[in-house]
């Protein structure tokens, strides 16, 4: 046993990728054991989430579970893996999205199935790596390592444009890589290591950094995380990878992928450019809230359900960024849980979406209505996840949208007010296109007589609606998880800031506050 | 047994009912679905009462309040106030029953457990038998919460709720278009009044570092606020925002006419007796606020008077017979916005629980009506069935002369503590009172013009409907009696002194509403709120006669004069085009904000990013052409002038033996020749 709680990081990382070498192994015509290889192997990862969420010590700050080796000496970059309660909960999301994940694709994905889940338990592995990591070449290598089952997943399960969605996916984000790229290797310059913890300490120590290299800095790691939120106006890319990509692939992005823009802001924008995040604070708030607004009113109008998600997460992943960039502990508090209940309520609402694909093959609302007549089994799980995804009280998105709300209060009222109406909106948009394809009379004959969930959708849905409710009326174990983690980088930013307003000019006492 | 200690139940034993409805009443025969899902509200009705009576024994110094917390559910952690000191806003899962509270919950439980009686019968015959006990359930859950809450989230948890399971049942006919519109519609505009709840909230939050009502109500009530205090009245505007959403007052009453879409025990219990009320309870909770606020509480009575008259005179022309009976409630709720707003915050609640008796009845006795004419709604197409649904047209007639101010009714004590209020109060005045006067008239000739279309006259029941008119079954009827009672009754609890009584009601609720800021009442004598009194049910009584002369004695005349109105009488029908107003407004210009904005993400957003792509591909393109021409160019003309300069060495370069022999041969020749000469 301590044998595994020393290495568990690094077992919850590796292990589905040791699935995928096993369905490597399999034989082509073997469907069916590889699915159930694929399975297995990701609820047997998604059992170690829950075993380091159930061990990690929600009273200690700092990194729990760490392991350290080197890698290379010149340059000295290290396997070093760590989590705090930030990652602990995205890693956790992670875990819970991918057997579902396989689950949902367990009968729609009928060609090349063997690579399909080789793929995603790839895909698992970058991204557990991804939260995992403490190094900055090791963040990068696993950042860029996921990219790659992600385009082939979009590329060849896609739908009608599937190869100009895939392509338009990972030149984008490499776009940012790159800013990002040249930004560590500044860092480097400077600090002489890689090594995040150090590279914090470095800076926090001493004043390596000067104030515009600091901003430029910021700029090069926020650019590159912004379009992975996306913050608007760098959102383009989601709808169409959302719509081409196949049913889990939209899971995971939305679930999974799009978190570790606003994780990245979290783990390096703030607490290694404190300062900068402060001046620019301002316009990325200003960005976030038009993402709430604008996502919501595109989402508004779109004629396409699956389009139409996407622009809703456009306008839920405002809130995340604006929790984070209002410097407060309620901001960020809510905009980690959002993360995780997003994930989660995104989903399955794509799940859903899928499902329906599988029966009717369109996505088009127009091609619907009536389906509660047809398949009301169906109709109650979409309205409940339609429902946590509005924020509905007592469910899971309401406890992030209240408490960023509350966070966006403290720092500016208008911010609050904005945000508000993003939550008006989102019940117009949300129960409208309910109304369109559930309410009515049926229209269109081919709807008439459509399956009823079976009981492998009885029973993603079912798992999903178990956690959207607990989270809902327990948030208390998930909250006191991140706490820690919270206070720590919430005091990096006002420390830094401290020490500059110390050295600065009297006069300029207290102007960022 | 101790009831309050376990007042959890009181909301929790519906929400089973509606969980084992929405799970397993698919499954369940009739009748096992009624048991499951009347019986859990009506013992949730009986913890009530040995709450209720628990609550009365206590001692009176703790000011017969008692909380409940069960767990911590939103801590929101540690963060400085406007005044610099720490606070850890932490929300609870707690329940909280003061004389409010109970009155409130009794109200629910109560006339709630009627109308779940009622629906058996009613429902009897329709699809979705279980679903519509399933929401049911879930609602009366949501309001109890929203009622018997210690804090404003756990209001608000409620608050949501009852919206959404309003969305639910007025939608339950979801094949009808206009039935799930209807729906969405309450529930957009309730989210609209929710928003700015919701930023009270936070207001609230930032200023007293809590949202449970008793340490607000503490604070508000130590002197630590001015009266006027700029941050109290925001916090009250905000509220009463929220407030006019749920309770339909200007200019968020839209939704509740069109809520009519709903089944008419829905409309009884959630559109009349207890949902819309919530805003008058959130009011009269805040009480402690809003007495600092005199220009939120100004706002508040204005704006009540205003809706009370507005909805009234759309009631008097409606043809609907539960569109009146809508208009009517949203006047009513008017009347309860108006009493709060002169600071007689009991006299709001004492006629939100008056009303919930005759309201619930008039509309169960409307349902009772549409049952027997086969669904029939308009009023046009009734009359005369005064002696063919005897028990309905009684209780109806109680009803309505209750609503109507008749004395000695319940409506009559608490309209007129209203009224009397509105003149005497110090925050009131005589517009607000007589506005309040011209409405009582106005209420009770849309009433008895009601009753008149419905029940007097000349039969206008198209042959076919009237062979199947019928009196409801007990099912139906037993409610409407009961209701009856209290629509009869449930005055005398609030006798005024001015009649010779001591308004057991006021003094039950005083502690709740006792207020050091509150403006001391000014003195009048006995003569003047008698006179008032006089005046009022003198007022009700030309409502009453000109209804009956125009509906009962010579109808036609009605025709006539709406004719002579001419474009009044359109404007009324058509509800001051209110709708029509706000969709050229906003709910078409947010479609089309959408589209445009949709359009610009298509076309700038993401043309931007497709027009880097495609400058990239031009680029490259472009490279490629460089490369090809000058680049590859350069290198190739440099071939080529080699390739020319070294023309004449190719030609040597034949490769025979013999001709390099030859060569050979030549050159020695020549270097021969050339020694031969100059050496």
């Amino acid at each position: 046993m301590s044998w595994f709680t020393e290495h568990s990081l690094t077992i919850v990382t590796f292990f589905p990728l040791l699935g995928a070498v096993v369905i490597a192994f399999l034989g082509r015509d073997r469907t069916s054991s590889v699915r159930w290889v694929a399975l297995l192997c990701t609820l047997l990862t998604f059992l170690m989430t829950v075993w380091l969420y159930f061990e990690f010590d929600s009273h200690r700050a700092g990194m729990q579970f760490e392991e350290f080796r080197i890698w290379m000496v010149l340059p000295p970059v290290n396997y070093h893996l760590g989590v705090d309660g930030l990652s602990l909960l995205l890693i956790l999301l992670t875990g819970f999205l991918t057997p579902l994940s396989v689950l949902v694709s367990w009968s729609s994905i009928t060609h090349r199935t063997k690579e399909f889940f080789l793929f995603l338990l790839a895909l698992e592995t970058g991204m557990i790596g991804v939260f995992a990591s403490l190094d900055l070449v090791l963040f990068f290598v696993f950042w860029e390592v996921m990219l790659i089952p992600m385009y082939f997943l979009i590329g060849i399960w896609g739908h009608e444009r599937r190869v100009y969605a895939a392509v338009k996916f990972i030149l984008y984000t490499m776009t940012g890589s790159a800013l990002m790229l040249a930004g560590i290797l500044y860092l480097y310059n400077l600090t002489g290591t890689f090594d995040l913890p150090q590279v914090l300490d470095h800076l926090t120590t001493t004043s390596l950094l000067s104030p515009p290299a600091e901003r430029w800095l910021f700029l090069a790691f926020f650019v590159a995380f912004a379009i992975k939120v996306p913050l608007f106006p760098f959102h383009t890319w989601l709808p169409d990878a959302h719509v081409e990509a196949p049913t889990a692939g939209s899971v995971i992005l939305a679930g999974v992928l799009l978190k570790m823009g606003t994780y990245g802001m979290l783990r390096f924008c703030l607490p290694l450019f404190p300062e900068a995040s402060r001046d620019f604070a301002p316009i990325v708030c200003a960005l976030a809230i038009i993402g709430i607004i604008y996502g919501a009113l595109v989402a508004m109008v779109q004629p396409d359900l699956k389009k139409l998600v996407a622009y809703s997460s456009v306008a839920h992943l405002g809130f995340c960024v604006l929790g984070i960039f209002v410097f407060n502990a309620q901001g960020m508090e809510g905009s980690i849980y959002q993360m995780f209940s997003h994930g989660v309520s995104t989903g399955a609402l794509f799940m859903l979406v899928g499902m329906l694909y599988d029966r009717r093959h369109t996505r088009l609302i127009s091609e619907f209505g009536g389906l509660a007549t047809s398949v009301p089994v169906y109709s109650t799980f979409f309205l409940i996840v339609t429902l946590s995804s509005l924020g509905l009280p007592m469910l899971n998105g309401f406890v992030g949208e209240f408490l960023i709300i509350v966070g966006s209060y403290h720092s500016r009222a208008l911010y609050a007010a904005l945000a508000a109406a993003g939550v008006v909106l989102a019940a117009v948009y949300l129960l409208w296109m309910y109304q369109r394809v559930f309410y009515g009379d049926i229209t269109n004959e081919k709807n008439r007589t459509l399956p009823d969930c079976n009981l492998r959708e009885k029973l993603i849905l079912t798992i999903v609606v178990v956690v959207i409710v607990a989270m809902g009326v327990y948030p208390q174990p998930f909250l006191r998880r991140m706490d820690q983690s919270v206070a720590s980088i919430l005091q990096r930013v006002e420390k830094r800031t401290l020490l500059f307003t110390e050295r600065a000019p009297a006069g300029h006492l207290g102007a960022g506050r | 047994m101790h009831f309050l200690n376990y007042i959890w139940l009181i909301p929790v034993l519906p929400v089973l009912g509606a969980a084992i409805q929405l799970l397993l009443g698919r499954r369940l025969s009739n009748k096992a679905v009624s048991a499951v899902s009347v019986g859990l509200p009506g013992l949730s009705f009986l913890w009530a009462l040995g709450c209720f009576f628990q609550l009365l024994s206590l001692p009176a110094q703790a000011n017969h309040t008692f909380t409940k917390v069960l767990y911590s559910w939103l801590p929101a952690g540690a963060f400085h106030l406007a005044d610099g000191s720490l606070a850890h806003l932490n929300v609870y899962v707690g329940f909280q029953l003061d004389p409010l509270s109970s009155v409130m919950m009794l109200v629910v439980t109560g006339v709630g457990f009627l109308i779940h009686v009622y629906s058996i019968g009613y429902m009897g015959h329709e699809g979705g038998y279980y679903r519509f006990f399933g929401y049911l359930n879930l609602f009366m859950f949501s309001m109890l919460v929203l009622v018997l809450a210690d804090n404003y989230l756990m209001m608000f948890v409620g608050w949501e709720g009852v919206g959404l399971s309003s969305y639910f049942l007025i939608g339950f006919y979801f094949h009808r278009k206009s039935a799930s519109d209807a729906g969405k519609k309450a529930f957009v505009v309730n989210r609209i009044g929710d928003a700015a709840f919701l930023l009270g909230m936070m207001l609230m939050a930032v200023t007293f570092g809590t949202l449970d009502f008793l340490p607000i109500t503490e604070a508000a009530r130590g002197g630590r606020f001015a009266v006027g205090d700029g941050v109290i009245t925001a916090i009250c505007i905000l509220l009463f925002i929220g407030a006019a959403g749920k309770s339909a007052q200007i200019p968020l009453y839209v939704w509740l006419p069109d809520a009519m879409e709903g089944p008419t025990p829905v409309s009884a219990l959630i559109h009349a007796a207890t949902m819309v009320t919530a805003g008058v309870y959130m009011v009269a909770r805040s009480n402690a606020l809003y007495v600092l606020a005199p220009t939120a509480l100004a706002l508040v009575g204005a704006i009540g008077a205003a809706t009370a008259i507005w909805a009234a005179s759309i009631g008097l022309v409606q043809n609907d017979i539960k569109r009146v009976l809508a208009y009517s409630t949203v006047s009513q709720l008017g009347y309860m916005f108006l009493a709060c707003g002169v600071g007689a915050f009991g006299a709001g609640i004492f006629h939100l629980m008056t009303h919930a008796f005759f309201k619930a009845l008039l509309f169960l006795g409307a349902g009772s009506v549409i049952h027997a004419l086969s669904g029939e709604q308009d009023l046009r197409k009734m009359g005369a069935l005064w002696r063919k649904i005897p028990t309905t047209a009684w209780t109806m007639l109680a009803a309505t002369l209750a609503i109507s101010g008749a004395p000695l009714l319940s409506g009559f004590f608490s309209k007129d503590e209203i009224l009397w209020q509105a003149f005497a109060s110090p925050y009131g005045n005589k517009l607000l009172w007589s506005v309040g006067v011209v409405t009582a008239g106005l209420t009770a000739f849309y009433m008895f013009r009601l009753f008149f279309l419905t029940f007097a006259g000349n039969s206008r029941v198209p042959h076919e409907v009237e062979q199947h008119i019928h009196e409801s079954p007990s099912s139906m009827t037993v409610p409407l009696i009961c209701l009856g009672l209290g629509a009869v009754g449930a005055g005398y609890v609030g006798w005024p002194k001015v009649l010779g009584g001591s308004n057991w009601f006021g003094r039950f609720l005083d502690p709740v509403f006792e207020n050091p800021a509150l403006r001391p009442a000014l003195q009048h004598t006995w003569n003047l709120e008698f006179g008032l009194m006089l005046l009022s049910v003198g007022v009700a009584l030309v409502g009453f006669f000109g209804a009956y002369r125009w509906y009962a004695k010579q109808p036609g005349i009605a025709e006539r004069v709406a004719a002579a109105a001419g474009a009044g009488y359109t404007l009324l029908l058509n509800k001051y085009y209110i709708d029509e107003l706000y969709d050229a407004l906003f709910v078409n210009r947010a479609k089309d904000l959408g589209s445009a904005l949709a359009a610009f993400d298509l076309g700038v957003v993401d043309g931007g990013v497709n027009g880097v792509g495609w400058s990239t591909r031009m680029s490259a393109e472009l490279s490629r052409l460089w490369d090809t021409w000058v680049i590859d160019g350069l290198v190739n003309v440099l071939a080529f002038v080699v390739k020319v300069l070294s023309y004449p060495a190719r030609v040597l370069q034949t490769g025979l033996l013999q001709s390099y022999a030859w060569f050979i041969t030549l050159g020695v020749f020549i270097f021969m020749v050339y020694y031969l000469i100059y050496f």
